[in-house]
């Protein structure tokens, strides 16, 4: 069992997570469906640390990208904790949340979520806006962004305009244009072939070494999983089923 | 997000979904264009009607009589007792008239002077009625559509003339002024002491109207005689509405000169007699005096001075205070009628911002996951709720003005064919246009309150699955 992860157990680790970008102490999050109960996620515990790239493999309902959600702030634990830079985020408010997704985290989507009527500089400015960084430091945050996925010359295009791999790379530099600690992915390349998919996997491992961002992202694909994370962990029906080196279990 | 991220995303929210903005803004502005316009029409006709009448020379004027006379104006006879104890009424003469003016805010005392006569013109003779017209009276509604002027003194030897007695002079009446006519009259001149009976049989028609300064020294002897005058007039102006010179000057008056000259011609009076038989021939006294006040507002502390030194008085104020009480619930019931158009239009913005959380759904869902605190996305949607209460507050005040200027345009029309002056029916002053525009906005908010609250709740994750 690799460092950092504890399966479905009561966990030696306490607020104090050296090291460690994100982890979680027996998460839970269960659903009410009609009268009976869907766990979501059930007792999980895992440790990712700063710098990591971990894909999170599981098939379609195994609780993987509830587990994102919880890990992004954007829905909260029914039980356990998740310590983000030792802030547990099952203590936070609402606003402490939004706090964390602006600043701690950057999401990226299957189905990339850019605003349609919004361009790509507009689209990438909106994160700036929400936290209100200051005026004249967004045109340097916003090239700095959009250069680094290498979408520069195409500031002024609308969503609709870009190719479905133009519009992942905008929605990496709208989520790294806050500079934050932990990228969060979900099926990144599910809506994409696999040329251009290969090409967003390759630039999430660039920005994983060249910005040493910590990478925890949710796939379906062994293959690329195996290829670009350091550590793949799988999940089945809400727990955690295995975890270890990319290499092991690919 | 600071207010101008916040503003700046609402407008662009507002523009994308333009035509659905535009007829919700639309319809805010519809409510408030007839808010605007119903309560235009209230204060324009209360404008209207208080202008009128208080041009009219009603509503600032105080009729004052001596108290005797007062009681006897149809009210019950006093009693034995109270005839027996009460004190000598004041006598209302030249004194106590220049009292009367001394008091504040009092422009004007003047007595009523009418009385019917003959006047020369062309040749022929026309009977008619003269009436006295105050200086004061220059400001009254009256004058306003006059042909010709009002007199240049208080002094001149001119005439304005009664729209219907100018017909009878000439068929066409723009034609008499600048013309003159000649007024005939029976001036009461006093008779000495001693030589009562040999003046009177002196005196002699056609004597020139000059005054003759040692009758008027001499010592009275309890009687008058009357004798036949002459005097010229310029016709300078003819009025079409008969001015209203107080209470005393309702009389018909199809002649009018300036006070002052009526004043001069001591035209014999009917109570003239009354006064000799009295044996009160020393100083004249008037049965009534009109004191002008500076503004109706002021009537009741001139009414309460004049009752103060003794004197009966009468004013119309009880009258304007219900003419206020009915303007203002006039004014009450065209703001509810037009508050139910404004009703119906914020029902029009909730159901826009609702639909707009519906279509917006997954918008909402990415920019939580962007960092947007619940608080971002209501104020957000307040945001464009208030900016269209404002945007169509601000076009509804506009519409209507419009819807006003249209109804006053026609109004005229219609008076206009109806020979009768023109009117401005409505009216929007600063106060309407600045709360009529607040009232729009802070409606809007309030309709504004459940969706944002609504958007603001919405689950991110689930938001996010919207398709």
């Amino acid at each position: 069992m690799a460092a950092g992860v504890r399966n479905n157990s009561v966990g030696e680790m306490t607020g104090n997570s050296d090291g460690f970008a994100i982890r979680t102490e027996r998460v839970s999050r269960q659903y009410a469906m009609g009268e009976s109960l869907v766990h979501a996620v059930d007792d999980v515990s895992i440790a990712v640390q700063a710098g990591e790239f971990v894909a999170l493999l599981g098939s379609s309902g195994s609780g993987k990208s509830t587990l994102l959600n919880l890990l992004a702030g954007l829905d909260r634990p029914s039980s356990g904790a998740i310590y983000a830079h030792d802030h547990n985020l099952a203590e936070m408010n609402s606003q402490e949340l939004a706090h964390h997704r602006s600043h701690t985290v950057g999401m990226v989507f299957q189905a990339f979520n850019l605003l349609p009527r919004m361009t790509l500089e507009e689209n990438v400015e909106l994160p700036l806006r929400l936290a209100e960084v200051d005026r004249a430091e967004r045109p340097a945050r916003v090239r700095e962004a959009v250069e680094r996925v290498s979408l520069a010359a195409r500031l002024t295009h609308r969503p609709s305009e870009l190719s479905g791999g133009e519009q992942q790379r905008a929605a990496l530099a709208r989520a790294l244009v806050n500079r934050p600690t932990i990228l969060l992915a979900d099926e990144p390349t599910g809506n994409l072939d696999s040329v251009t998919g290969d090409a967003i996997m390759h630039l999430l491992q660039e920005i994983n070494r060249n910005l040493r961002m910590t990478i925890v992202m949710v796939t379906h694909d062994k293959v690329r999983a195996a290829r670009y994370a350091h550590r793949i962990i799988t999940m089945r029906d809400g727990k955690l089923e295995t975890e270890g080196a990319s290499d092991e279990i690919a | 997000m600071k207010l101008r991220d916040l503003t700046e995303l609402a407008a662009r929210n507002l523009r994308e979904a333009g035509l659905r903005n535009s007829l919700t803004t639309l319809g805010i502005a519809v409510g408030v264009a007839s808010l605007v316009a119903m309560l235009s029409l209230g204060v324009g006709l209360q404008e209207l009607a208080s202008t009128r009448l208080s041009r009219s020379g009603l509503f600032d004027a105080v009729f004052v009589t001596t108290q005797a006379n007062m009681r006897a104006f149809g009210g019950p006879p006093r009693p034995a007792a109270e005839r027996a104890t009460a004190q000598p009424a004041r006598k209302l003469d030249d004194d106590a008239r220049q009292r009367l003016a001394g008091i504040k805010n009092v422009v004007e005392v003047y007595p009523e002077v009418r009385f019917p006569t003959e006047v020369q013109f062309d040749g022929k003779p026309y009977m008619t009625t003269v009436a006295g017209i105050p200086a004061s009276a220059r400001g009254d509604g009256a004058f306003d559509e006059m042909k010709g002027s009002f007199f240049s003194g208080p002094e001149a030897d001119e005439a304005i003339l009664q729209i219907e007695f100018a017909r009878d002079l000439s068929k066409q009446s723009d034609s008499l002024i600048g013309k003159e006519l000649v007024l005939r009259y029976a001036e009461k001149e006093p008779l000495p002491a001693d030589d009562a009976l040999a003046t009177r049989a002196a005196a002699a028609p056609g004597k020139d109207a000059a005054k003759d300064s040692a009758a008027n020294d001499a010592p009275a002897s309890g009687g008058f005689a009357l004798v036949p005058r002459e005097m010229k007039l310029r016709i300078i102006g003819v009025v079409e509405t008969e001015p209203a010179t107080g209470f005393g000057g309702f009389g018909r008056g199809r002649l009018l000169i300036p006070l002052q000259i009526a004043q001069n011609l001591r035209i014999a009076q009917p109570t003239d007699m009354r006064e000799m038989l009295r044996g009160n021939t020393g100083k004249p006294s008037y049965e009534s005096l009109t004191v002008r006040v500076s503004s109706p507002q002021a009537v009741q502390a001139v009414e309460d001075a004049i009752k103060g030194m003794g004197f009966g008085t009468f004013s119309i104020l009880d009258a304007t205070k219900n003419l206020r009480l009915f303007f203002t619930v006039f004014d009450l019931l065209l703001g509810i009628f037009g508050s139910l158009a404004l009703t119906v239009a914020s029902l029009g913005i909730i159901n826009t911002l609702v639909m707009a959380i519906l279509e917006r759904r997954r918008e909402i869902g990415i920019l939580k996951a962007l960092g947007a605190a619940d608080r971002d996305v209501r104020r957000l949607f307040f945001a464009e709720a208030g900016a269209m209460g404002l945007l169509g507050g601000m076009l509804g005040v506009a519409i209507g003005w419009l819807i006003g200027r249209a109804l006053t345009f026609g109004t005229n029309v219609y008076l206009q064919r109806q020979e009768l002056p023109p009117i401005d029916l409505s009216s929007i002053p600063w106060w309407m246009v600045v709360g009529a525009i607040a009232f729009s906005f802070f409606v809007s908010l309030a309709a504004g309150m459940y969706p944002a609250s609504r958007a603001a709740r919405l689950n991110p994750v689930e938001a996010l699955r919207y398709e």
